[in-house]
């Protein structure tokens, strides 16, 4: 419910209280009166007598919104009961006061812990910055926690979550290079099942399979990741049972926090995931509660399909066609690594409407996806030529456009996709080569990035270790302290290198992803 | 015993035992596991596949079938995780094995071990399983069929694996065993059936549909192919393995994994600790194993039983184990022995290599070597006892040979 509040409260909103959105709970005007009413009681009373009233109410007051949610109006008598702050005002007021008094206090205290919370479960959520935070907070931007490695404080506190949520901590393996430090480095033969029970009782099965091909690499790529993520959890909310005096909205959010922190675990959410999650989240807590359980959980399903199809199935279909329009017959594209978007776009052109073209499939160690392109698009009959990154130079000249895909597309037009492609549009652009990104919008981020260390993923340092015949010659890297192996995964390309993105609304100049997803976060 | 002292390392938690009547009373065992125990009968002669298909109805998901004579110190993680990620079929356990070199006490000779070999065929990467057979089996020749070769241009095939009776089955497997009764264990028929499986194609469903004649028979031929019980849910994630850029294998134009939905793979252990002991050659090897492998395992009793009685502690080699309650005479020297609890084993005894079983009794002067001692045995005065099998309640006269 706190991140409800954030991107309620992450626009130029100042301090007035803001109703948190159309999506709450017919939450009592009642109660909010009540609470300033207290409030100023309190003052008034801070005022005249000078004493030590606990603490002010201007920082509780925009997070208050957020938080007489989480306030039961039954529990408030109770607390009013429970011990207080010890403080006995000077005789002469009434008993009536007295409690009110003491009420407004613990009202406030407990939105203040309140606040302290939000400001932790915010920081602790899956993957995403948030934007700077409202100008009565603090002016310090916060740093998500998976790019806080090298700092103790920060692992001791996910160390605590992952704890309480019965996720296992997966340990890092290998020096890193001091610029990554802060990012996490997993070794792939030491899987995160090797902590568990068998079967699983914590995570569901289906995740923990899916995790386990997430960290093997079995399923790879933005799209195909988000896709086996929706299935899953459409899986687990059809395995899921409300228990008995909770509702459905808020314990299923509950739920599901531990099998994402366990994902994340597993391999670091990519930024398609992490909007989806989003989207999901928003989706359950919105329910109305007036439906029941097979009736919530069957709309949960159907907007889930909805996003399934509409975000990424017909979005690929819209990007194909008007990508269609930008190959020209007699076209030299090339292309790198292993883009679904792009791979799709290219064999519908040739398939379905008959261009004739080239491609040159451009491709890097240590993944070598482009054989996997190159093996579609053969199959289809495109006629394609083959070169290691290394050779960009000798074939640009006969390159009539480059065709990228992106991981992600940042707030200020970079691109994030994967490493090599920065170089790549680097290069074209020194050859006067137009280079278009493909992208749907819900890969729009909301974050912002100039340079590739900030935020990237690093993968495996073994998978960098070549066998040629018989003798690996990195073999002993860890035994060398001198030696760190660095294996990136993701890197940004600046926007000016990139001439045009085509996404299903249409095709849009780099500078103008802002404007998406501003429309975007207002049709939300 | 060693097996469910095992599984709670690697944190199973519902265990369902089969066994007969007699053993289940022996254990009572106090671990963190639900022990769900199935009884059958001894007049019933059950198969591995036939006590499956017994408790069928409790099996409601994949299931990890183990035989209670293996002992192991594997990561169990390993192999489900195969299973797991692979969204595999079968995933089992093997082992490197080596020739045994001691004399196996009671049997006349050396059996060479030719006869019971397995040829297990596995691809490149050492973990998908393609080629299964027992040497009993085949006449002259291995027989290899080509489309495993067109698949899989590089097998490795070996012979000196030891399979350990571990497997990991997915639930559609066992509705195929209770369908198809003519299967009765799961080691020498039903595994190479589903390793077989891999590489031919659900043929029979479709001479099904166009032949309208024989329409009731070929439906029922059908339903006995396991094809017929994998079921469709798997289409959900289609999309997702389409998107992904993955491919176990490169070099044609197949799509990944070639679109087989029968999957066997394989973990197979280098090192490590994985005896089956239903011989009794290898159940004399694995005694002989326990000493050294005691610390390994982490048990920290001490070789010698607190309550034996030991009284010339100077003759007890150190890899010898005493059980409790044993009396040890004067002047005895024991070395490379497993004795059992409730011994008493009288002055001047030289006992070397054997394994003696509780409650026996060992008399003055004698000397045991290379042999095997069962329960409640008496051995009187003066016997020299040389690479023999003692049964149970035996009583062998003085001054035997």
């Amino acid at each position: 419910m706190a991140e409800r509040a954030a991107p309620g409260g992450a626009g130029p909103e100042t301090a007035v209280p803001v109703p948190a959105g159309p999506q709450e709970p017919e939450l009592s005007r009642e109660e909010k009166l009540q609470l300033r009413k207290e409030k100023k009681q309190q003052k008034k009373k801070k005022r005249s007598e000078k004493g030590p009233a606990a603490e002010p109410p201007e920082p509780g007051t925009p997070s208050d919104p957020g938080q007489p949610r989480a306030a039961h109006p039954t529990s408030l008598p109770a607390l009013a009961d429970g011990p207080s702050d010890g403080e006995k005002p000077a005789g002469g007021k009434s008993k009536a006061e007295l409690r009110a008094e003491r009420r407004a206090k613990q009202e406030a205290e407990r939105a203040q812990k309140q606040a302290k919370k939000a400001e932790l479960s915010q920081a602790a959520t899956a993957a995403k910055p948030r934007l700077t935070p409202t100008e009565s907070q603090s002016v310090v931007k916060r740093l998500p926690e998976h790019v806080q490695v090298d700092d103790p404080a920060a692992q001791r506190k996910l160390a605590k979550k992952l704890e309480r949520q019965q996720v296992p901590l997966r340990q890092d393996y290998g020096t890193k290079v001091n610029l990554f430090s802060h990012l996490h480095q997993y070794s792939r033969k030491k899987p995160l099942t090797q902590q568990m029970s068998i079967p699983s009782t914590v995570i569901h099965p289906a995740v923990v399979r899916l995790g386990l091909q997430y960290s093997q690499g079995i399923i790879n790529g933005s799209n195909a990741r988000c896709i086996a993520l929706l299935e899953v959890f459409k899986q687990l909310i059809r395995d899921y049972s409300t228990p008995p005096n909770e509702e459905l909205s808020r314990d299923l959010v509950a739920k599901l926090k531990p099998h994402i922190s366990f994902l994340n675990q597993c391999r670091p959410l990519s930024a398609s995931m992490g909007n989806a999650i989003k989207f999901l989240k928003k989706e359950i807590s919105c329910l109305p509660d007036t439906l029941r359980e097979e009736e919530a959980k069957e709309k949960l399903q159907d907007t889930i399909d909805k996003y399934l199809r509409e975000k990424i199935l017909l979005a690929a279909e819209a990007i194909s066609r008007s990508a269609f329009e930008k190959i020209n017959d007699n076209d030299v594209i090339l292309v790198y690594g292993c883009s679904s978007l792009v791979n799709r776009t290219l064999c519908d052109a040739h398939v379905k409407k008959g261009r004739a073209f080239r491609v040159i499939v451009v491709d890097s160690r240590p993944r070598l996806e482009g054989r996997e392109t190159l093996r579609r698009l053969v199959r289809k009959g495109i006629h394609c030529t083959y070169v290691m990154i290394n050779a960009i130079s000798y074939v640009l000249p006969e390159v009539s456009k480059v065709l990228l895909g992106a991981h992600a597309l940042l707030a200020n037009g970079s691109v994030m996709s994967r490493v090599g492609t920065s170089q790549i549009a680097l290069v074209s652009k020194a050859y006067n080569v137009p280079v278009l990104v493909c992208c749907e919008t819900y890969k729009f981020c909301e974050r912002v990035q100039t340079d590739s260390f900030v935020s990237n993923e690093l993968d495996d340092p073994d998978d960098l270790i070549v066998l040629r015949k018989g003798q690996a010659q990195l073999g002993g890297w860890a035994e060398n302290k001198s030696l760190r192996l660095l294996n990136l995964v993701y890197d940004v390309t600046p926007p000016d290198l990139v001439d045009l993105v085509i996404t299903d609304l249409g095709m849009i100049p780099c500078t103008s992803v802002p404007v998406v997803l501003r429309v975007k976060s207002v049709d939300q | 015993f060693f097996l469910l002292d095992l599984i709670p390392l690697s944190s199973v938690l519902e265990v369902i035992v089969i066994t007969r009547k007699e053993i289940q009373k022996m254990l009572n065992l106090d671990t963190k596991m639900k022990l769900d125990f199935v009884c059958i009968s001894d007049n019933m002669d059950m198969g591995t596949a036939d006590s499956l298909r017994h408790i069928h109805q409790k099996i409601k998901t994949d299931v990890l079938v183990l035989s209670c004579d293996l002992i192991t110190d594997v990561d169990l993680y390993k192999v489900v995780d195969l299973f797991r990620t692979h969204d595999a079929t079968l995933s089992m356990l093997m082992k490197k094995t080596h020739e045994p070199t001691e004399v196996v006490p009671g049997q006349k000779g050396k059996k060479k071990p030719v006869e019971q070999r397995d040829f297990i065929g596995v691809d490149d990467t050492g973990k998908r399983l393609l080629f299964m057979a027992n040497e009993a089996d085949l006449d002259e020749e291995l027989v290899i069929k080509r489309s495993i070769l067109q698949k899989h241009p590089r097998m490795h095939i070996r012979t000196g694996l030891m399979d350990a009776h571990l497997y990991c089955l997915k639930k559609y497997v066992v509705d195929f065993l209770v369908e198809n009764g003519s299967i009765t264990s799961l080691r020498s028929e039903l595994i190479p059936h589903l390793v077989r499986k891999q590489f031919s194609s659900p043929t029979s469903l479709e001479q099904g549909l166009d032949n309208k004649d024989d329409d009731q028979k070929k439906k029922e031929q059908a339903s006995l192919d396991i094809y017929s019980f994998i079921k469709e849910d798997n289409s959900l994630l289609k999309p997702a393995s389409d998107n992904s850029c993955w491919n176990d294998h490169r070099g044609d134009m197949n799509e990944s994994l070639h679109e087989g939905k029968v999957r066997c793979y394989v973990h197979i252990m280098k090192e490590g600790l994985c005896y089956r002991v239903n011989t009794l050659g290898l159940y004399i090897e694995a005694n002989r194993q326990v000493p050294k492998l005691l610390l390994h395992l982490g048990l920290e009793e001490p070789l010698v039983h607190g309550s034996a009685q030991i009284t010339d502690r100077g003759m007890v080699g150190s890899d010898s184990i005493i059980g409790s309650s044993t009396q040890v005479g004067e002047k005895t020297s024991i070395k490379h022995s497993i004795i059992g609890s409730m011994c008493t084993i009288k002055d001047k005894v030289k006992i070397t290599n054997c394994i003696i079983m509780n409650s026996v009794t060992i008399e003055e002067g004698c000397c045991l070597q290379g042999s095997v001692v069962c329960h409640n045995a008496v051995i009187e005065k003066g016997a020299d006892i040389k690479d023999c099998l003692i049964g149970s309640d035996q009583r062998l006269e003085t001054k035997g040979k």
